[in-house]
């Protein structure tokens, strides 16, 4: 069992080939089949680039992740390989392309071992929304692993892969990492190119890690950060070295106080007092700010995702690809019952929901007036990033609940209160596991920073670690 | 008076052209017409999960051009929209257009009115879009087959203001349209195929009114003679409807080009919602002021503006203008030929007449005549100086020219003994010879016979082999007659 990329490394530099530590990935996934991370297991192709990775290294050619071996959500695409974004209506479809993000990884030998589990097109916070069942919370199997990237959290928490990519449309990363105990980092909007990645709200997905350690989260994301021609929201910032190091000198730190009226679990906020004090204590400056949009984030989060996604999954229509409804005569027909048998709740639910938004007679009570807030909302927050370097808050207000505890669509909705926040700006945020567990069940702490400044996310992220674990 | 005197049309057209650019709208895809059924279609074109559209910036470039030449505003700051509906040929669910920013407003397009007088057609907007795919119904007997090659295709759609009258002017409008994109090498402009179609707006009202009547839309028109005949039954169809009592419903219909009539499709209940929003997948365009005047440094000419130029510095009639200008390939030629000589009615009769109907025997186009046009220039010239006649040049020269294209008019009039007589003395040697010849005849000239001039002229000119001036023949000819 390896628990991080520096495991793996000093197994390389003991003799071990790289097609014995994925032999290893590929027993411990066997052994942990009941969590149901997996969704396939790319044991084939795996094997056979593990071995050219080996061949690479015998001739000191290999790349940065030579020995990774990573997990992607089951929303990026990877050529001649199943992705079906855990829905029915994707059900056996094959991507004839590489998602960019993805073949940089591979471009530095890394290995791709399977794909993972999520909620149906990214929608969801518990992973209870898969059309090829839930995945079990390898802390407490009685417990979700959060959601929508699940399958990658708990991959990467019970050690099936190094390293799990997932996606993070409005905290779909950092809230399975807080509820498995793993970091998780949902980029700048535009630093890692969405090419290739199913969308779900084009204009919030980002990709990003999951990993064991703040290094390895750094070093995946660095490699996959940068400007990409296939897609024109990518930014062409310059991506610097991203290895965390310890900041110099002492930090400003905001944090919101409604964050705190909310209800949030008792414990967690406890503990995030608690560590304020202590960076207060060591001379940093951390402010309380008034930030009275917290009620808003929410709607405006589901008013805007639901209206791109409405138009998105659009392309689902049993006429191209994917699933067709064998009792559909003509059309008209084969658009409705494709969609109705091959779409899972949730995922209706918010089609129809983004169709309403954007209707005629709706558009300027809802999307219109959302976008305009998202507008004011941006520029807010980067007022208060301008006084800070970043922006302090719980990665979620709960532990991971049981399966089945949560069946309010609203209620579920609000798991996502702290995350949003970064999706609807577009800033960065990493979510970083508390040392402390809450009756055996981890939670993390989030960090939201300023545009393309990942390099400090993760150097920030350094500093906290001293405090929380 | 008939009862169609008591109405007055009212007419905007929506033309969609088809931009000859190498690539599509949104991807690196061939764009090319006649292709094998989808061979020219990657995962974008194809919808497939994940993709996403990156800008043809050659696109902005040509509506910027079309803008310009139709003096439009052109917006400084523009997004896409996504208008979505389900159809088997539109893989997205959605198609790429602009909806509250189109690169162009305003501006104008001058059309021949039914009196031959010019007028301004407004043009409301003009955007840039993605064309959709192609369903085909009549290859397979069962299934309708869906051909992706045209899916991405950049298109302008180019929307007139209600100002055109009468089916006449609409086929005028049309035909200004397609010469303007042809002029501007943005779109072949051809409706046959489809790179541009057009959807007709047509209402009628009591002449004078100042409400609009209800307005339907015509679809399915394949040329522009069609569109005019679609306008012209519906116009028609509207007065009966109104004449009888009945109220006209807002729909769109299609045109059946063989029945020569208009039927019902779809009524303004049954339509879409389209739910436009911005396009997140794309960042919104700037174009700015130094862009616009890059786009202007290499704008080619325009018809009208030849055409002015035609009438008022060339001093050529309207109509040699009209004809030279249709087409740019020709006007291209003749503003060649014009570079050689300053005779331009001459020029123009020499391109409208011999080179076009060579072309038309070959059926060939312009770019494909073998005469350089510096070479048409120089004929008129030496036709101008007297050394060809008009009728050798036609005649003689200008075969030998097609033959030859390398060999200036000149030289070969001279190997081929074309070069004709203006000599006085040796023309004067063959009127004598002539007169010599025939001696009755000449008598009977003194004898007041004068009509007789021709008889000895066409004997000169079969003594001379052809060669001699007939004008300076003919004058030295009735002199020494005369004198006689």
């Amino acid at each position: 069992m390896y628990k991080n990329f520096a495991e793996v490394k000093s197994a390389l530099a003991s003799g071990r080939r790289v097609v014995d530590i994925l032999e290893d990935y590929l027993k411990r996934i066997e052994s942990k089949k009941q969590l149901n991370a997996f969704l396939e297991v790319f044991s084939e192709s795996a094997r056979q680039r593990a071995k050219e990775v080996d061949a690479k290294i015998a001739d000191g050619t290999a790349g940065r992740l030579a020995g990774m071996i990573i997990g992607i959500k089951d929303n990026i695409c990877y050529k001649n390989h199943k992705v079906s974004a855990s829905s029915k209506i994707l059900e056996n479809f094959e991507s004839l392309y590489t998602a960019t993000a993805l073949q940089r990884l591979i471009d530095e030998d890394a290995v791709i071992i399977g794909r993972l589990n999520c909620d149906e097109f990214a929608m969801g916070s518990s992973n209870e929304n898969s059309a090829f069942g839930n995945v079990l919370n390898p802390l407490n199997e009685d417990c979700v692993p959060g959601g929508s990237s699940g399958g990658s959290a708990a991959a990467v928490a019970a050690n099936l892969c190094t390293v799990a990519l997932g996606s993070d449309t409005g905290g779909s990363i950092r809230q399975p990492a807080s509820f498995t105990g793993t970091y998780g980092i949902k980029p700048t909007y535009g630093r890692i190119s969405r090419y290739g990645l199913i969308a779900y709200a084009s204009s919030f997905d980002q990709i990003g890690a999951f990993a064991n350690d703040l290094e390895d989260t750094a070093l995946v994301t660095e490699i996959m950060a940068g400007a990409d021609e296939m897609d024109s929201t990518s930014s062409r910032e310059e991506v610097t070295d991203y290895t965390p190091v310890l900041p110099a000198g002492k930090l400003k730190i905001a944090y919101i106080k409604e964050c705190l009226e909310i209800g949030v679990n008792a414990h967690i906020k406890e503990a995030f007092l608690k560590l304020i004090e202590e960076l207060k204590a060591d001379g940093h400056e951390v402010t309380e700010v008034s930030f009275p949009y917290l009620d808003y984030m929410v709607p405006m989060y589901y008013v805007l995702t639901t209206a791109e996604a409405s138009s998105n999954l659009s392309r689902f229509d049993g006429v191209h690809y994917g699933y067709r409804s064998p009792n559909a005569q003509g059309t008209e027909e084969t658009y409705k019952k494709s969609r109705s048998e091959g779409f899972g709740a949730e995922v209706k639910r918010r089609i129809m929901t983004g169709t309403f938004v954007l209707s005629h007679g709706y558009y300027d009570a809802y999307y219109s007036k959302a976008q305009k807030v998202r507008r004011v909302l941006q520029e807010k927050t980067n007022e208060i990033l301008a006084q800070a370097d970043f922006i302090i808050s719980p990665a979620s207000p709960n532990v991971a609940f049981k399966r089945g505890a949560i069946s309010e669509p609203i209620e579920m909705y609000l798991q996502d209160i702290y995350t949003v926040h970064a999706n609807l700006t577009g800033h960065p945020a990493i979510a970083i596991p508390h040392g402390q567990k809450i009756d055996g069940l981890p939670f993390a702490v989030q960090l939201m920073g300023k545009f393309f400044k990942e390099k400090e996310l993760f150097d920030y992220s350094k500093l906290l670690e001293k405090y929380i674990q | 008076m008939s009862v169609n005197n008591k109405y007055e049309a009212v007419i905007g057209l929506e033309v969609h052209a088809q931009m000859l650019t190498k690539t599509k709208a949104y991807s690196n895809d061939i764009n090319e017409y006649g292709a094998n059924p989808n061979t020219n279609v990657s995962v974008i074109s194809l919808g497939h999960p994940g993709t996403l559209p990156v800008m043809n910036k050659k696109t902005i470039e040509y509506a910027i051009r079309l803008g310009l030449a139709c003096e439009s505003n052109i917006a400084p700051y523009q997004y896409f929209a996504r208008k979505n509906y389900f159809y088997p040929d539109l893989p997205k669910g959605y198609q790429i257009t602009q909806d509250k920013t189109p690169i162009c407003t305003g501006g104008h397009i001058f059309i021949k009115t039914d009196d031959g007088n010019e007028k301004e057609i407004g043009i409301t907007r003009i955007h840039m879009e993605e064309d959709a795919g192609k369903s085909i119904h009549d290859v397979d007997v069962y299934d309708t087959l869906v051909d992706l090659n045209r899916a991405g295709t950049p298109l302008l759609e180019i929307v007139s203001e209600p100002d055109l009258k009468t089916s006449q002017e609409a086929y005028n409008y049309l035909t200004e349209v397609r010469k303007l994109l042809r002029y501007l090498d943005i779109c072949d402009g051809n409706m046959e195929e489809g790179s541009m179609r057009c959807d007709a707006n047509v209402s009628v009202m009591l002449k004078g009114s100042k409400v609009f009547g209800t307005k339907v839309e015509v679809k399915n028109m394949n040329s522009i003679r069609n569109v005019q005949r679609a306008i012209e039954f519906e116009i028609s169809r509207q007065i009966e409807q109104i004449e009888k009592g009945e109220a006209i419903a807002q729909e769109t219909r299609g045109f059946d080009a063989l029945k020569g009539i208009t039927i019902s499709q779809r009524t303004k209940e049954a339509a879409n919602d389209y739910r436009y929003f911005p396009e997140p997948d794309l960042q919104p365009i700037t174009v700015s002021k130094e862009q616009i005047e890059t786009v202007r440094e290499t704008m080619p000419a325009l018809p009208r503006d030849l055409f002015f130029k035609y009438i008022n510095e060339l001093g050529l009639s309207s109509y040699d203008a009209q004809v030279l200008t249709d087409t740019k390939s020709i006007a291209l030629y003749f503003e060649e030929v014009i570079q050689t000589t300053k005779n331009y009615k001459g020029a123009a009769n020499f391109v409208m007449g011999d080179v076009k109907s060579f072309l038309n025997n070959r059926s060939i186009e312009i770019e494909d005549f073998p005469i350089p046009a510096k070479h048409i220039g120089l004929l008129v010239n030496i036709i101008d100086e007297g050394k060809v006649s008009t009728s050798a040049a036609s005649q003689k020269l200008f075969p030998l020219m097609v033959e030859n294209p390398a060999v200036e008019p000149l030289t070969l009039a001279e190997q081929n003994n074309l070069i004709q007589e203006s000599d006085e003395n040796s023309l004067i040697t063959y009127i004598q010879q002539v007169i010599n010849e025939n001696p009755v005849e000449t008598e009977r000239y003194k004898n007041g016979e004068k009509q007789l001039l021709g008889l000895f002229m066409g004997k000169l000119m079969k003594v001379s082999g052809g060669k001699a001036d007939p004008k300076l023949a003919n004058q030295l000819l009735r002199t020494t007659l005369d004198n006689l």
